[in-house]
């Protein structure tokens, strides 16, 4: 199935997340990942949704979550006209014989190191799900400890913003 | 045939003594004394609880009547009630409260308002709110919960009804400061009132409403995300005029939007100026008057073969506040197969979520219908108007033909069919019916002939047996001089007849037919159809070891009507049919219950089985209609 990229503006209150997970689990939708955080506007937090969909649900997905009172508004992020990125930390084995080989593939990705020991080595790497699944499998074989990945966040490309003047057009309210 | 509210004799009067209520009443007279006490109430206050500025909310937002039970967490909020000239009705269980508030919202139009206190008293609620939900019932249910520090911690009476109710509601709130009430409470009413209306859930902390506070009216809405469209586009109004003006067989399939929207004349209009067939689904019935010889009568499952014939055939339809439930559509994919669909409705979410609309509109029904109606206006102006009566040849074969219909029962018994026949005969097209679910549902919804909007309630998307009484009870309260009768099965009164207790002592003289055939009827006649006859736990009555009944009556509904304070009221064959009822509606000063006993066996037809094309269906049992196709 097509993946999409919504990019919902809420209000920042309690609840909200809870309305919105509920939501897609009651109507049958599958998230494939969720990110949210603050925004500019204090008063606003912006959800980052992955979804995988045709385009006949996702259009009574956004429908459904624009029927939520505290949702504002929703944008769909077109691949070729967003920059979108993950942010992945990785523990991977990293004995003194290996280390380099570790180091390497690292810096191949533009991946920092953030935490050091003796057995170990912690990455940071940031980038599309394409590049930090790359990363991963070249990583695999020299033994993955433990890893964190957050979900997408995007952002439009050019000068527009969702919520400034001329805005981003959100997706259509009618049919 | 109209009725009065006074008290059962012997009853305790139904008002508290409140001097604010006394003084109210005295200054303006009983009808309007909720918009000028509610100018006072709006005046600004300072240092007073949390409870009071709530109460000031509900008079200030014109609230005239709340039905509850109070409990801990709510109880500050019971006590400046008790000074105010809003009525509260003391019911016997959340579950009625919340059906009540249904009732009365759907009788009058206005917001209907329930009340409860946390735990088990908000979680009785939880069937009610999700009533309404399924129905766009506009209602608001005020919950106390456990005070702010307790919450989260499995304190007694404590319940997420928040969590909870966030499926089964249009918004909730749970308010976390004393200053935000009377904000809160306007955001509820303007929510659940405004748009696709629904039900909108408050919950209260116990410490919020004992905590020192100061109010003003009118708050200010901050609802930024809020902005239901009505307005219709000019330009789908256009296009689904060209359609209807174009089109040889139109059909406008209305749905409850049209009865929320208060759309009745505008809908007659347009019948009128299209020449187009009508029908009504099981919410929109009373939308257009069943005397009109263009109302086919109800679609779907048990609709009438003319109606669901209709919309199999036809090439436009107009779906005017409805939502292609499962029930009307039969098996969807081969639903209405060549029509072309304008689908006009105020949520947009409705419009292709269950079958593709060719012309959506999303607006108000009212405003909507208004435009279409100049639109086709001007499409007949322009020389473009349909020549219908092929189509009306076929449409009045198939109503001649497949005729609503009903046989006696064999064995001598009553039939359920006349009962409910006379019934909406003698009360009349005036009274307010409210039903519960199951085949007393789907007779009444066929066999009486509605001709006005607000006559017709019952529980059309969750299907909520025992919404009949508690909802007559609140539809009374609402329409104090219409004759309110409730149309109940024995198992669905069994559900919630304790409201009767309510409606004797409060004085709200509602009227009950029970239609007693000792079943759960409707899964009885799916069990008969489908299950080979095999009565898995449906007969509610006392029997012997090889099935047959016991010659004893539990409950005895006539005698359980007494000890409720009610009239009693018996009958078992057809010649005391128009003679009881007669009898009840000479009754105008307590609660009558007519417990009529009628064969076990009767079933509901029409009939399109679940899942099954719409083409499929049965005029009677074995009895497919032949359309001889190519006639249209």
């Amino acid at each position: 199935m097509p993946r999409h990229t919504l990019s919902v503006l809420v209000e920042n209150k309690s609840g909200v997340l809870a309305r919105v997970s509920a939501l897609f689990s009651r109507r049958g939708f599958n998230i494939e990942s969720l990110a949210v955080g603050p925004t500019e506007n204090p008063d606003l937090s912006r959800m980052t949704i992955v979804v995988d969909a045709e385009s006949q649900p996702l259009e009574q997905i956004t429908k459904q979550l624009n029927k939520l009172i505290e949702i504002i508004k929703i944008v769909e992020l077109e691949p070729g006209a967003a920059v979108q990125r993950e942010l992945l930390l990785v523990k991977v084995r990293a004995p003194m014989a290996e280390r380099t080989q570790v180091l390497q593939t690292a810096e191949l990705f533009r991946a920092r190191v953030i935490d050091v020991n003796p057995d170990t080595v912690t990455l940071e790497a940031t980038g599309t799900p394409d590049k930090l699944q790359a990363l991963l499998s070249v990583l695999a074989p020299l033994g993955i400890k433990e890893m964190a990945q957050s979900g997408t966040v995007a952002l439009g490309r050019g000068p527009r913003s969702m919520s400034g003047a001329g805005s981003l057009r959100p997706v259509e309210r009618t049919a | 045939m109209t009725t009065t509210p006074t008290p059962a004799p012997g009853s305790p009067s139904p008002t508290r003594e409140a001097p604010t209520r006394e003084a109210a009443a005295s200054l303006t007279g009983v009808e309007t004394t909720a918009r000028s006490v509610a100018e006072s109430a709006a005046q600004p206050a300072t240092g007073i609880t949390g409870a009071q500025s709530l109460v000031r909310s509900l008079e200030a937002v014109g609230v005239d009547v709340v039905f509850g039970i109070p409990g801990g967490a709510i109880l500050p909020l019971y006590d400046p009630l008790f000074d105010s000239h809003v009525r509260h009705v003391l019911v016997r269980h959340e579950q009625g409260a919340g059906h009540a508030a249904t009732g009365y919202a759907q009788a009058t139009g206005r917001v209907g308002v329930c009340m409860a206190t946390s735990g088990p008293g908000a979680t009785n609620l939880v069937t009610p709110l999700a009533d309404a939900y399924m129905d766009s019932v506009p209602i608001v249910a005020i919950t106390g919960q456990v005070p702010s520090g307790a919450i989260g911690t499995d304190a007694f009476q404590e319940a997420d009804i928040r969590g909870i109710t966030m499926p089964v509601t249009k918004h909730n709130f749970l308010v976390t400061d004393a200053a935000e009430i009377p904000q809160r409470i306007a955001e509820a009413f303007h929510l659940a009132a405004t748009g696709r209306p629904g039900p909108v859930l408050v919950d209260v902390p116990k410490d919020v409403l004992q905590a020192t506070t100061d109010f003003s009216w009118p708050p200010r809405l901050d609802l930024p995300g809020y902005k239901p469209t009505t307005r219709p586009h000019g330009k789908q109004v256009r296009e689904a005029a060209a359609l209807i003006a174009g089109a040889s067989r139109p059909v406008l399939y209305v749905g409850g939007g049209v009865l929320k929207a208060h759309a009745s004349e505008e809908l007659a209009e347009l019948a009128e100026l299209t020449g187009a067939p009508v029908v009504t689904t099981l919410m929109a019935r009373g939308a257009f008057p069943d005397s009109s010889p263009q109302h086919l009568g109800m679609p779907g499952m048990h609709g009438t073969v003319a109606a669901v014939t209709a919309l199999q055939k036809a090439d436009v339809l107009v779906a005017l506040g409805a939502r292609f439930d499962d029930r009307v559509t039969g098996q969807l994919s081969t639903f209405a197969p060549d029509a072309l669909v304008v689908h006009a409705d105020i949520d947009p979410a409705e419009i292709g979520k269950n079958r593709k609309a060719d012309v959506p509109i999303v607006g108000d029904a009212k405003e909507t219908i208004a435009q279409l109606v100049e639109a086709l206006r001007a499409e007949h102006a322009a020389g473009r108007t349909p020549d219908l009566a092929a189509w009306w040849t076929s449409l009045d074969d198939w109503r001649e033909r497949y005729p609503l219909g009903y046989d006696w029962p064999e064995d001598g018994a009553l039939s359920p069919q006349y009962v409910i026949e006379r019934l909406g005969a003698i009360a009349g097209p005036d009274a307010i019916y409210t039903s519960g679910v199951g085949q007393h549902q789907m007779w009444a919804a066929q066999f009486i002939r509605y001709e006005k909007p607000g006559t017709w309630l019952n529980s059309g998307g969750l299907g909520t047996m025992g919404y009949a009484v508690p909802a007559a009870m609140g539809a009374k309260y609402g329409c104090p001089d219409t004759t309110v009768w409730a149309i109940d099965g024995d198992g669905c009164f069994q559900m919630t007849n304790q409201e009767l207790a309510t409606c004797a002592i409060e004085g709200i003289p509602v009227k009950i037919a029970v239609i007693n055939n000792g079943n759960l009827g409707m899964v009885r006649q799916w069990q008969t159809l489908f299950y080979e006859g095999r009565y898995s736990n449906t007969k509610l009555h006392a029997r012997n070891p090889d099935g047959t009944p016991k010659p004893v009556r539990i409950p005895d509904f006539v005698a359980l009507a007494e000890a409720l304070g009610c009239v009693g009221l018996r009958c078992e064959s057809r010649e005391d049919v128009d003679a009881v009822i007669e009898k009840a509606m000479a009754i105008h000063d307590a609660p009558v219950v007519i417990d009529f006993v009628v064969g076990a066996d009767a079933q509901v037809w029409p009939m399109v089985a679940a899942g099954a094309s719409n083409d499929d269906i049965l005029a009677a049992r074995d009895l497919r209609p032949v359309f001889g196709d190519g006639q249209v």
